[in-house]
């Protein structure tokens, strides 16, 4: 991928070392993180930040830093796996809806206005509490409830991309289907589908955590982010600090997905792609 | 004249359903092709002219079957095109290719060069990919470029440099026929000239016929040695170029030369149809299409349509009156 100048876009640059410090903590958590996840110290419950612990300790006297650390581990395994399963279903489906067209974009189309129609917390409520608490499950129910973006914006691009000269030049030279989908036009939209993922890796970070607030994440000790939040505002009135350290874990990693996903739009621009972007020769 | 012609085309239509509102009701058809015959002979270029929305590109289009005709016959080396499925379409579509108007939007612009030409080799699973690879490097010097170029991508390139890349793609698979959908209209004038060189020499080399689509009669005198005339979907004059030139006989060819920009300024005149009315292939008058704007128009043309016909000369004109 050419990227003019990225270190030139602040929000691709800020964005891109939030998500890097995120990563690089879940990735090392068992080395960042200075206390077992599991570790209690009831002498020690809602003690301050202290260089001894460095954002405090919980109602058990848990080390906060390592919980969310580990924390990490599980949104952004969470993040990733649905969002991936999400953009891959939503892609082929797109693709082949706004490239056929016809009723085969009409019968795709009525089965994402459906997934479309369900609010789409209640539908992972429903999933989660169906298939039952799991990293896994919780992903499922991300899928599903994800997809339908993926599906509506790859099939606009298709739509466009299909009239293009260059996809009626593979038609003439009797190129398969799948071939004009996988070479001609796939290419051409992935701009769109990689800001989409960016994005979508915040969206499903709040996701999960608004379903373990819910109480339907994964369960205790687990420490995701959600439940730690959630537990964390009982003793919001005395006790304020759980609640923030948590929701300040939540909100500036989706920062930091979101200022990622802003400034790839603007690298990717199809703009400076189609046209710009590299000296011209003459003739 | 007694060689069998490699392409005839009879009687071809291509018609496009207005619909409008949520029940898609048919409210009108556009005849952007109306039935039209004429025949391209090996190694011949036979052009197709006529104003904006005439129907001559919806003509090549519909020849390499990317839009439907609606009616008529193709012909393509004793062959009927329309029938033509499985291994008879894959057959056809090595012998015949295009060459689009546009150097821009006729080349993906995420494909590397090498990739681009080489994609109807591997469509057709054509050579071992080191021969492949070889027929890449020929294919790139044979219209002008310099293989060690075959790693950049389209926009790297000028627009005349990218329409040989689309010239050395219709090429890769030795075709028959090369339609020309106005090749040259989006380059410089001295691009164009470099253009129509290279498809001149490509002929003289390989013999392949060319089906010439431009609006441009500069550029149609230079290349073609027939010229088809196209008036509102419907063909009203065939002629060898040099009698057509010299002296167009149906009325519209006549009004289309006379509205040509000449080179000198003496010459320049401005020219005014006889009628407000411009037809289009929408709302198409009734008998002769031309007649609204045609100064020779009678009774009898608004009401029958004249057929192409053979005349002395050997032309073929659609006119009741000349």
């Amino acid at each position: 991928m050419r990227l003019p100048k990225p270190l030139r876009n602040p929000s691709f640059v800020i964005g891109a070392a939030i998500t890097l410090f995120i990563v690089g903590c879940a990735v090392l958590a068992p080395y960042v993180a200075p206390y077992g996840v599991e570790q209690m110290d009831m002498r020690n419950r809602f003690a301050g930040p202290s260089l001894e612990h460095l954002l405090g300790t919980d109602n058990f006297g848990r080390d906060l830093w390592s919980r969310m650390v580990f924390g990490a581990r599980i949104s952004l395994i969470i993040a990733v796996v649905s969002v991936g399963g999400a953009a891959l279903i939503g892609t082929v489906v797109g693709l082949v809806s706004g490239y056929f067209g016809g009723w085969v974009d009409l019968v795709l189309g009525r089965i994402t206005d459906i997934f479309l129609g369900f609010p789409a917390i209640i539908l992972a409520l429903a999933i989660v509490a169906v298939l039952g608490p799991g990293i896994m499950n919780v992903s499922l129910a991300l899928i599903v409830v994800f997809w339908t973006e993926y599906a509506r914006v790859v099939r606009g691009a298709a739509l466009v991309l299909r009239e293009q000269n260059y996809v009626q030049a593979a038609r003439a030279l009797g190129a398969s289907p799948l071939r004009i989908i996988f070479r001609e036009i796939l290419p051409n939209a992935l701009g769109p589908i990689i800001v989409l993922a960016s994005l979508g890796l915040g969206t499903a970070i709040i996701s999960e955590s608004a379903l373990s607030f819910l109480g339907f994440g994964l369960p205790p000790p687990a420490p995701t982010w959600g439940w730690t939040l959630s537990y964390g505002t009982r003793f919001m009135r005395d006790e304020p600090w759980l609640a923030i350290v948590s929701g300040a874990a939540i909100m500036i990693t989706v920062l930091g997905f979101n200022l990622l996903g802003d400034g790839l739009r603007d690298l990717l621009d199809p703009r400076q792609l189609s046209r710009g972007g590299g000296e011209r020769r003459n003739d | 004249m007694s060689e069998a012609p490699l392409l005839q085309v009879e009687g071809l239509t291509v018609h496009f359903p207005i619909r409008k509102g949520v029940l898609q009701r048919q409210v009108g058809t556009v005849r952007a092709v109306d039935g039209i015959d004429f025949t391209l002979k090996r190694g011949e270029t036979l052009s197709l002219v006529g104003e904006s929305g005439c129907g001559k590109s919806t003509t090549g289009l519909a020849l390499m079957g990317l839009v439907k005709a609606t009616g008529g016959t193709v012909t393509f080396a004793g062959e009927r095109i329309a029938g033509l499925r499985g291994a008879a379409l894959r057959s056809f579509r090595r012998r015949v290719q295009i060459v689009f108007q546009d150097p821009f939007s006729s080349l993906n612009p995420r494909q590397r060069v090498r990739d681009i030409i080489r994609a109807p080799l591997d469509i057709h699973g054509v050579g071992t990919p080191k021969e492949r690879r070889k027929r890449v490097a020929q294919l790139m010097e044979r219209v002008g470029l310099r293989p060690d170029q075959a790693d950049n991508f389209p926009h790297q390139f000028s627009g005349g440099q990218r329409q040989r890349i689309g010239i050395a793609r219709a090429l890769a698979l030795e075709p028959e026929i090369i339609i020309c959908d106005e090749p040259v209209s989006a380059l410089d004038v001295s691009v164009q000239a470099q253009i129509l060189n290279l498809l001149a020499d490509l002929q003289r080399d390989l013999g392949v016929s060319y089906l010439f689509i431009s609006h441009d009669l500069g550029v149609v005198e230079h290349i073609s040695r027939r010229v088809a005339v196209m008036y509102l979907g419907k063909i009203v004059e065939i002629a060898d170029r040099d009698a057509l030139f010299a002296s167009p006989t149906h009325p519209y060819t006549e009004l289309l030369m006379k509205s040509a920009p000449s080179l000198d300024p003496r010459q320049r005149r401005i020219f005014s149809a006889s009628s407000d009315f411009v037809p289009s292939a929408t709302r198409k008058p009734a008998g002769c299409p031309f007649h609204p704007r045609c100064p020779l128009a009678t009774e009898k043309c608004t009401t029958v349509d004249p057929a192409l016909t053979s005349r002395d000369d050997g032309r073929l004109v659609a006119c009741h009156h000349r």
